[in-house]
């Protein structure tokens, strides 16, 4: 097998599993959104590595070039990118809200508040 | 090989996120790894996501992440669980299924891998022909698959509707004169040094050293807008469309509410005339395929809009790249404004 | 012999701005405090972007690239001063003082305050 081969799909899931990592292990949500946002960017990277072809430019079609990267990925990326920001958007002021209503954004302390309410 | 090393910057990032616990520099890092991720696209080819990336990524997320940390009013993390052991369990055992996943995938730019054998080839070598748009990624984008781009498109619309009824009634900014408000009378006492807290660096007067942002930020606005107009104008022949258009044009709106308070910022762009465009690009687009149907053709079927199927492709392309970057900029710029507008000494 | 000489001369900035880029990388590293350290990042954004972007220029196969690029120097010119200033005047404000060597070093001042 030479170099890149699947080497290139490797580190993306070490970088998937990082995110998911810090989605399950840490307490604090703006750290845990962010971490959610790091292995959405990850799974990004891997459509993408997907749509390189070998030796092609981007897919703007011009006279002198015969290959071209795959468009497809590309196409469903570029908006799942700004739909990703807008629902994290939405996290984060679900975050305020939950500020607002215990006084704190770590998952241990609200669960005992919550335990203390019901 | 330049791929491999910027990988290795995104996973060195990644880790780093781990360790820190400071979430102002959590959310710088976040912002290094998307820029990071944008240059790795330019390098595999895919310019339009890397732009959007940069944009988005770097740009507006940084930007809300900061702005909810002034919110919350927490700095630090309270404590940092950096092992585990359950959560460790959990990943490495995900992580090696998804390794032996890869296994039976072909090798990385493989021309005769099968994702490039179906569909795609039909886009390279028609689309010109089909849409006489060249850029391949938005005549798939608006063209063939049009009405997956019109269900993100209300995607975004619906979030930002919900940051609306999350945040936006009842911890409104106080209104007030812009003028006043935004402290930037020459005569007016600039605010005590010590006031902490402010969401918006804009609006604690001080006019003498904000001179120079002032300066330098009036100057980069009327770029800014025209690169944004530019980018949605010409995302037919290069990289650029609505969406990147979108995020470009409320990124120079969010440079101006940094540099002289909401309160100014929502002078030029009121939450009514905002509310409306959120939903007037949503619209506009679905309106196109509606007059479609009207002129005889299928739901967002463009080839009916004119004579000629190819100038009706590209009008109806245009059309909607036009709602999706009037939708997107008035969602981001809806959501920084609910954001930033926020009163943090309401909070407690 | 022209483009030899313009091949030359390009790579000669570019090695010229990677160097640059090294040196305020290490100096961002290794200077004291936030001002120190923001000299060293003057550095990267200003010398190395720079020479790299000249460079490029010289590379460049038309005009529209080589102006696009002159472009982008003209606006890193624009804004990074601008933000180092932010910059500055936001670590004033936050009361972080500058780092005044080894003699009377002020408590808050001294190089272990955060960045």
């Amino acid at each position: 097998m030479d170099f890149p081969g699947l080497f290139n799909y490797w580190i993306v899931i070490a970088l998937m599993m990082i995110g998911f990592y810090i989605v399950i292990s840490q307490g604090n949500l703006v750290k845990k959104i962010f971490g959610l946002n790091i292995f959405q960017v990850s799974v990004f990277v891997f459509y993408i590595s997907m749509g390189k072809v070998e030796g092609g430019t981007a897919p703007i079609l011009a006279p002198g070039f015969a290959t071209y990267t795959n468009p497809i990925p590309s196409v469903l990326i570029l908006t799942a990118i700004v739909v990703g920001v807008a629902t994290m958007a939405v996290g984060l002021a679900l975050v305020v809200r939950i500020r607002d209503a215990f006084g704190s954004i770590e998952d241990d302390e609200i669960a005992k508040l919550e335990g203390d309410v019901t | 090989m330049i791929n491999i090393s910027l990988l290795m910057i995104m996973v060195a990032t990644a880790l780093g996120l781990v360790w820190l616990r400071n979430l102002l520099a959590v959310v710088m890092f976040s912002g290094i790894f998307s820029l990071t991720a944008a240059s790795l696209w330019v390098v595999l080819g895919a310019v339009d996501v890397a732009f959007t990336e940069a944009s988005v990524g770097a740009g507006i997320a940084t930007v809300l992440g900061l702005a909810s940390l002034a919110l919350t009013r927490t700095e630090h993390e309270k404590r940092t669980r950096v092992f585990h052991l359950p959560a460790l369990i959990v990943v490495l055992v995900t992580g090696a299924a998804l390794i032996y996943g890869t296994l039976d995938m072909p090798g990385w730019g493989d021309p005769d891998a099968p994702i490039h054998t179906h569909v795609a080839p039909r886009y390279i070598e028609d689309s010109l022909a089909e849409t006489g748009v060249p850029n391949i990624v938005t005549s798939v984008l608006a063209s063939y698959r049009g009405f997956d781009t019109l269900g993100e498109t209300t995607v975004i619309f619906t979030a930002g509707v919900g940051v609306l009824v999350l945040l936006g009634r009842g911890r409104r900014y106080p209104v007030a004169n812009p003028r006043v408000a935004a402290g930037g009378g020459p005569g007016r006492a600039p605010a005590a040094p010590g006031s902490e807290g402010a969401a918006v660096p804009g609006d604690s007067g001080e006019m003498r050293f904000k001179a120079i942002l002032r300066v330098g930020g009036k100057l980069l606005i009327p770029p800014i807008l025209l690169f944004a107009f530019y980018t949605q104008a010409h995302g037919e022949l290069g990289p650029g469309g609505g969406f990147q258009a979108g995020v470009i044009f409320a990124s120079a709106f969010i440079l101006y509410a940094l540099l002289f308070g909401v309160p100014m910022a929502r002078a030029v762009a009121p939450a009514s005339v905002l509310r409306g465009t959120l939903a007037l690009g949503v619209l506009i687009y679905a309106g196109v395929g509606i007059a479609g149907v009207l002129l005889g053709g299928n739901y967002l079927d463009y080839s009916v809009l004119a004579h000629d199927p190819v100038h009706g492709q590209e009008l109806g392309i245009i059309l909607i790249e036009l709602g999706v970057g009037i939708t997107v900029a008035s969602a981001m710029m809806t959501v920084f404004f609910v954001f930033a507008g926020q009163d943090p000494q309401q909070v407690d | 012999m022209v483009a030899v000489l313009l091949d030359g001369l390009s790579w000669l900035c570019l090695v010229a701005g990677v160097l640059a880029a090294l040196i305020g990388g290490i100096g961002l590293l290794r200077l004291p405090d936030v001002f120190s350290r923001m000299h060293a990042a003057g550095l990267i954004d200003t010398l190395a972007a720079g020479l790299i972007i000249v460079g490029l220029v010289l590379q460049s196969p038309s005009w529209t690239v080589a102006v696009k690029l002159i472009l982008i120097i003209v606006f890193i010119l624009f804004t990074s001063p601008t933000a180092t200033h932010a910059l500055a005047r936001a670590a004033l404000h936050g009361r972080v003082l500058p780092w005044l060597g080894d003699r009377s070093s002020p408590s808050e001042g001294a190089p272990s305050s955060k960045a």
